[in-house]
């Protein structure tokens, strides 16, 4: 047996994949982290303290890692889905019924409650430890803007069920735009914006009708949110995501006491 | 005897009594921190929600709103901020009584050793992602995602309900209208996290726990994230019916239940109750009381503070970041200076000027 996981190991084509032998000298270990690409993220070594289950709460891995979840059942119900008003809620039905493995949309839903959760609790942790204090300022910053993603991501994909709770969630969270300070047609100093008795800002221009694409919940919001949902958003995450793992390394990996 | 305690119950979950409940209660977990970080603390805090849970559970109406698909996330939510609450408050304990005895604290002490990533880091991620896996699947399997009825925009469904992050955002609106809980406010919540570390120019407690040598920053946080973020975003879910009307966790949800509208704006108050006058026409003058109020708030409690007890601030923050830190501060001060005045005085608007859609 040892005879012949030796010769397996010593195949040109296993050498070609593996350019080290088992993690278990302190040079393999570091092999094993060097030339892997996903684990070099992390360096070789790291400060005991940081990696306690209790100091880090692990919440920020989690949340990388319920963002793969959401990639890959998000993109195993686009499949099977048309965002159009006549197809949205048969679709949802029917990935239900329907479709081998039909608890996609479950995994897809709880995960992204579970996702906006965890990076709640991410950012609670890293504050608590003060680890936004220099040199990590910016990197905070990142943070911020990923949780607001997380949320917008989750904003946009709620609505695509297109039931009665998708919708008017959608309505309601969406009414706040209409509210914006001159950008939107009931807010406070929209109604100085006019000229001759022309309203510059009104329900068919303003920050609610280009977030809806149009006065209402309609069509044009679903296709509208499914391409952020699905395109745009994870694409904007993705990239901050990658900000923000080189910067944690880059300012000292994992915080701790200097 | 169970009929009394459901009374008691909801009569303690009422906004007001819940809201200053909670204010006390994070008061003490911060002072007698010591008592609170004990483990049979939160063991016991733990035995007794769940006694609660398998007990209010049998509650018809209690039952309807716990496990309503997209609440059960927010039990998760509530459950975890308990205890990681818990686990921190420990941790900064433990290293603070650490510190006063002149040793090092538990980061720095371990701190000083390197462990190989692979296998002490790599195992620790492998291990808490396949849980989470085994987690997803088995409540992908038991619980279905909601789905109702398909949209139908001319039905309006009562109540009507933000995603439940959102649902503190949607509860600021029983004190703000849309343009300051909807959109001003969320926007310096936004920017006043992004400005956290540029305005704490306090060096200590940087990569480990402590409460003794940063108490504000903790507070502060503790305040904003718990007591109104969680909090409300409860509030929001579970105690908000049909109306936005309040009800106890074991209150039916009746579309009927009425609230008097008995609030008054500050204009009313000045013109009509205190100068016995008629209220004026002009909204500028009908309204300068308030804008006289807000503009003082803004403008003159910095240099006031700055000037007297914060004197010491100023000279350790610079007088840039000092201003933009107590700016921030008192558009979240907003917040709970106005519920009070609607739980006291009735008052609905500081300034109301429908007219141009500016009401604070």
């Amino acid at each position: 047996m040892q005879k012949l996981l030796q010769a397996v190991r010593d195949t040109q084509l296993w050498r070609s994949v593996f350019r080290h032998g088992y993690p278990d000298t302190p040079r393999n270990r570091t092999l094993a982290v060097l030339s892997n690409t996903f684990l070099h993220l992390h360096p070789v070594k790291v400060r005991r303290s940081g990696i306690r289950l209790s100091y880090t709460w692990c919440m920020g891995g989690l949340t990388f890692f319920l963002f793969l979840v959401e990639t890959i059942t998000g993109l195993l119900l686009m499949f099977y889905y048309r965002p159009t008003a006549q197809y949205a809620y048969e679709d949802i039905i029917g990935i239900r019924e329907h479709v081998a493995l039909g608890v996609m949309r479950e995994m897809h839903r709880w995960a992204a409650h579970m996702m906006v959760i965890t990076v709640w609790l991410h950012m609670y942790r890293v504050f608590l430890t003060g680890s936004y204090k220099p040199p990590r300022e910016f990197n905070w910053n990142v943070g911020v803007i990923l949780l607001v993603l997380t949320l917008l991501l989750s904003f946009t994909g709620y609505l695509l069920p297109w039931d009665q709770l998708a919708v008017w969630a959608i309505t309601v969270g969406s009414n706040m735009a209409r509210a914006t300070p001159f950008l939107g047609h009931e807010g406070p100093g929209a109604s100085l914006l006019s000229f001759g008795g022309l309203n510059f800002v009104h329900a068919g221009d303003d920050a609610r009708f280009g977030l809806l694409a149009g006065r209402f919940v309609g069509e044009g919001a679903l296709l509208r949110f499914y391409v952020l949902h699905c395109v745009g958003l994870p694409l904007a995450a993705a990239t901050l995501m990658a900000i923000h793992f080189w910067r944690v390394r880059k300012d000292g990996g994992i915080s701790g006491p200097l | 005897m169970g009929e009394t305690l459901k009374g008691v119950i909801d009569w303690l979950f009422e906004p007001t009594r819940y809201f200053l409940g909670s204010v006390l209660l994070l008061a003490a977990v911060l002072y007698f921190r010591r008592f609170f970080s004990k483990e049979l603390v939160i063991i016991a805090v733990f035995a007794l929600a769940g006694a609660f849970l398998a007990w209010a559970v049998g509650d018809h109406n209690f039952h309807k709103i716990i496990t309503k698909g997209d609440n059960i996330p927010i039990v998760i939510l509530l459950a975890s901020v308990v205890f990681f609450s818990w686990l921190a408050l420990r941790q900064a304990v433990i290293n603070d009584e650490r510190k006063k005895k002149g040793e090092a604290g538990i980061e720095l002490e371990l701190g000083k050793q390197k462990v190989f990533t692979w296998p002490d880091l790599v195992y620790t991620e492998f291990i808490c992602i396949l849980l989470f896996t085994a987690l997803l699947i088995v409540w992908s399997i038991v619980v279905e995602a909601p789905l109702e009825e398909p949209a139908a925009l001319a039905r309006t469904p009562n109540p009507s309900k933000a995603p439940w992050y959102f649902l503190g955002l949607q509860e600021m609106l029983v004190y703000f209208d849309p343009w300051i809980a909807g959109v001003v406010l969320p926007g310096f919540i936004i920017v006043g996290l992004c400005a956290i570390p540029y305005l704490d120019t306090n060096p200590k407690g940087n990569g480990y726990y402590t409460f003794d040598e940063r108490p504000f920053a903790w507070t502060f946080f503790w305040v904003g994230f718990v007591l109104f973020w969680v909090l409300f975003v409860i509030l929001g879910t579970f105690l908000r019916g049909p109306n936005w009307s309040f009800f106890g966790p074991f209150e039916f949800w009746d579309v009927h239940k009425l609230e008097p509208l008995v609030n008054v704006d500050l204009s009313t108050y000045f013109w009509d109750g205190l100068l016995d006058k008629n209220i004026p026409t002009n909204p500028l003058v009908r309204e300068a009381p308030g804008i006289l109020a807000i503009l003082g708030w803004f403008l003159v409690i910095p240099p006031l503070l700055g000037k007297t007890l914060l004197k010491g601030l100023v000279q350790r923050m610079g007088i840039v970041r000092f201003n933009v830190f107590m700016h921030l501060l008192l558009w979240f001060a907003l917040l709970p200076t106005k519920m009070l005045l609607r739980w006291t005085v009735n008052l609905k608007y500081i300034i109301g000027i429908p007219e141009w859609f500016f009401n604070v």
